[in-house]
């Protein structure tokens, strides 16, 4: 007779095997970011290492916003007041700490750290070191912040957790903006200045100049991959699913016995983490300076758009939305290369219109496929807008938020769960929801015989 | 003394303005129980639209004419007219031919209606905005052609807010309320962009005409002026506010409100107009945003771009008004506001300007948790 300890013991499976299911993922998002750092970055040349690195940032807060507004349901609209704290403390943290360190805030990372080619440097350093411990620290930070702000608002139901992350958003920032001290710059001045008086020496209004740029694409693509893996395998783990059930009925799920207020701190403080170690590694891209202005609402509306246009819950869709989102106003501001897929586009709207037209006519659903028409149909007046803005001299990026905007209340009317719903982009059900669109519907009556 | 009459004459202005926009959060939120991001964008635009009629009048400098070239606002409404007419006759046409004995009525036309009713709207406005350059012509001292602009500002705005009703909250009437969040969000940045364009207000910063004398001030107590701008702005707010109250609260399509607010379904079973009530609570929300807007020009004449922080700013605190006074009380905003504005200006004159801010959402934070439904609010019991 076995006791039920003895039992468990029994059922609990070997660590070997179960350690190599839970690290390969991991180990494939090391090899791709090696990968993209080493052989990718060379071919694609400098301009789209950038777009690319940008994407990397863009993913990591989508995906981490998708945790609070996906998965629990609750809307947090201050995502980017934790990417301004992470950008700072982590900046913070590199450039004084190289400072007292090195004696100067130059960058001295290794070749994994260099988004610059043919850099004699060794392959791993102390300033890597430094720096991925800083996106720690970022993120860490970010989660305090997160969790102070998330205790108090994630009582209350409805609305105002929106409003009270829009306000944090709002303080940090002008906390951040009405500081007037200027960056130190040497040594002496740092070992003069009051430990507890550092915090105040950040730039103000004008921004944290002079970050060494750490970013590369093998730390972004580390900070992807890493995640994803999470975000992934909390979605179905217990808390997630405590995650899940919130969102689907806060009332059910709270008589089901999910402390409804703890799971929605515990969401709101994984992703203010992650929303950090994402400021860090944005405050250290190539082409860009720290500043609180940038970092306002305005982004927190662009890591919006991105979730819901991908699908509130999916992560793949998430990410692929961020791409989408990143990579739009790059293509507007140049549109040379859209300018050579626009046969393909014009092909494909043709047959989409009329298989829609077709649908119509023959009485057969059409809703879904009419949604992903009007994407299509925006990608092809994007392409028209391309052509006719590079012809009279326009630079189209400056309509990109009428676009978006646009985008934004057509989706929420025509297909308010998003690209993807709370689907993956892999779920078989997504593409065959999407194939039935096509088929006839059902018969009306006819199934109680 | 000085300074803090000084303070507290500017903070009893503003406050009032802001008790002006939160009221529009206030109702919108009382009927759909959403939060319309999109209002404060109004206030925006109702200070550019007068700003334009203002200028196209003949106020303030000549050479600043950003006014000029705005014909397509003519043509929008040509079009309108048009379309109505078409859509009118081929509506009436097809009722006919079912009920060929029956009289005609405009309620046959619903379409068509509707357009009828956004030109003939959108025709007054423009005519309210010719009689301000007719009067200003006559030689008005401001008082006059500034009550006509306001007018038309309210009256813009107002087809704006129920345009967009229509438009982008209609069809989501039974949406998730994120959803409608979201598009609200939506709307507030197309509003914010749409305004940048070079064929509306632009990027630019301008400088809204002063109508009323800034030299000349009404009394003085103690060194402090009181300025006539500050007298007559939070007059007019009061005014406003006097209307609505007695528009909500003592008449009967303020009780068909009130009933919708209470419960829309049963409202509807009562033979109450359910989108109509709530298409006119969203004109009167844009329209006294729109009044907010002018008279904010009036007192700080320096008009950002639309998508500037500090013209969100200004909606969000308006908001915050409306929460800390209990979302979804009319009267509960209107102290909100006050209070807002007295918080605001007495932070910046006596501790730091520079956190002004800080102090308005900080105090969110301390009214969500002690006393989430505000201080006039009423706690809300959700039931299963």
């Amino acid at each position: 007779m076995s006791t039920l300890r003895s039992r468990s013991v029994e059922m609990t499976p070997a660590a070997l095997p179960t350690l190599v299911r839970s690290v390969w993922p991991l180990l494939v998002g090391v090899g791709v970011a090696l990968a993209l750092q080493f052989f990718a970055k060379p071919v694609i040349g400098d301009f789209y290492a950038k777009v690319l690195l940008d994407i990397g940032t863009s993913i990591i807060l989508a995906v981490s916003l998708t945790m609070v507004n996906g998965f629990t349901g609750q809307f947090s609209i201050g995502h980017a007041a934790f990417m301004m704290v992470g950008g700072y403390v982590s900046g913070g943290i590199v450039y004084y700490g190289s400072l007292l360190a090195w004696g100067s805030a130059d960058m001295a990372g290794g070749a994994l750290s260099s988004m610059i080619d043919g850099r004699e440097a060794p392959f791993l350093t102390w300033g890597d070191a430094l720096f991925a411990g800083s996106l720690v620290a970022g993120g860490l930070v970010a989660a305090v912040c997160g969790y102070v702000v998330g205790l108090p608002s994630l009582r209350l139901k409805g609305d105002y957790l929106a409003i009270v992350t829009l306000g944090f958003g709002e303080i940090v920032r002008v906390l951040i903006q009405s500081q007037t001290s200027d960056v130190l710059y040497t040594v002496e001045e740092v070992k003069e200045t009051a430990w507890y008086l550092m915090p105040t020496k950040v730039g103000g209004a004008l921004g944290f100049s002079g970050l060494p740029f750490y970013s590369s694409l093998f730390w972004v693509f580390l900070g992807v991959a890493v995640t994803l893996l999470v975000a992934y395998r909390l979605k179905d783990s217990a808390t997630g699913r405590a995650f899940l059930s919130i969102r689907e009925d806060e009332i059910a799920s709270e008589a089901m016995g999910v402390n409804t207020t703890q799971f929605k701190v515990r969401a709101f403080v994984i992703a203010a983490f992650f929303a950090g170690v994402a400021g860090g590694l944005f405050a250290h891209s190539i082409g860009v300076q720290l500043n609180p202005g940038e970092l306002g609402f305005l982004k927190s509306f662009d890591i919006i758009i991105m979730v819901v246009l991908g699908g509130l819950g999916s992560i793949s869709g998430a990410a692929i939305a961020a791409a989408i989102v990143t990579i739009l106003p790059e293509l507007l501001r140049n549109p040379e290369p859209l300018l050579k897929m626009w046969p393909v586009l014009a092909g494909l709207a043709a047959v989409l219109l009329v298989a829609a037209v077709v649908c119509a006519m023959t009485g057969r659903r059409a809703r879904s496929l009419v949604a992903w028409m009007c994407i299509v149909l925006t990608l092809l007046g994007l392409g028209f807008g391309a052509r006719a803005a590079a012809a009279a001299g326009h630079n189209l990026g400056d309509y990109r938020m009428i676009l978006f905007a646009l985008a934004l209340i057509l989706m929420m009317i025509l297909r308010p769960q998003g690209l993807f719903g709370v689907r993956e982009v892999w779920d078989r059900s997504l593409w065959k929801g999407i194939a039935d669109s096509f088929r006839a519907p059902p018969k009306k009556g006819g199934t109680n015989k | 003394m000085e300074k803090f009459l000084q303070t507290l004459i500017d903070a009893l202005a503003v406050g009032s303005l802001y008790a002006l926009i939160a009221l529009g959060y206030t109702m919108v939120y009382g009927i759909l129980k959403f939060i319309n991001f999109a209002h404060s964008d109004v206030f925006v635009l109702g200070a550019w639209t007068s700003f334009l009629v203002a200028v196209a009048a003949g106020w303030g400098d000549p050479q600043a004419s950003a006014g000029a070239g705005r014909e397509w606002v003519a043509w929008v409404l040509w079009a309108a007219t048009i379309a109505a007419a078409v859509i009118a006759a081929f509506e009436y046409a097809a009722w006919k031919r079912r009920h060929p004995t029956d009289a005609f009525s405009l309620n046959r036309t619903r379409l068509a209606g509707s357009l009828v009713l956004v030109a003939a709207w959108g025709w007054a406005a423009l005519g309210l905005a010719k009689m301000a350059g007719v009067v200003k012509a006559w030689g008005d001292n401001g008082l006059f052609s500034g009550l006509l602009i306001l007018l038309c500002a309210m009256a813009t705005c107002g087809l704006v807010g129920f345009v967009l009703e229509r438009l982008a909250y209609k069809p989501l009437r039974k949406a998730p309320r994120l959803n409608v969040l979201i598009t609200a969000i939506g709307v507030s940045l197309l509003l914010q962009n749409l305004g940048q364009l070079q064929a509306m207000f632009g990027t630019r910063p301008q400088r809204m005409p002063t109508l009323l004398p800034t030299d000349a001030p009404l009394a003085t107590i103690a060194n402090v002026k009181i300025m006539p701008v500050d007298v007559i702005g939070a007059a007019t707010a009061v005014a406003l506010m006097f209307l609505l109250d007695f528009l909500v609260h003592r008449t009967k399509f303020g009780r068909s409100m009130r009933a919708v607010s209470f419960n829309p379904t049963t409202a509807s079973l009562m033979g109450i107009p359910v989108d109509r009530v709530i298409s006119v609570t969203f004109v009167i929300g844009a329209s006294l945003a729109a009044a907010a807007g002018f008279l904010y020009g009036q007192k700080y004449p320096g008009l950002n771009q639309t998508a500037a922080a500090v013209w969100v700013l200004l909606g969000l605190k308006a908001f915050v008004a409306a929460v800390v006074g209990g979302i979804g009380n009319i009267r509960g905003a209107m102290l909100g506001g006050v209070l807002i504005g007295l918080l605001e200006f007495f932070g910046a004159a006596y501790v730091s300007a520079a956190m002004r801010d800080v102090y308005v959402f900080s105090l969110l934070i301390v009214v969500l948790l002690v006393r989430p439904s505000g201080i006039l609010g009423r706690p809300m019991v959700e039931k299963v």
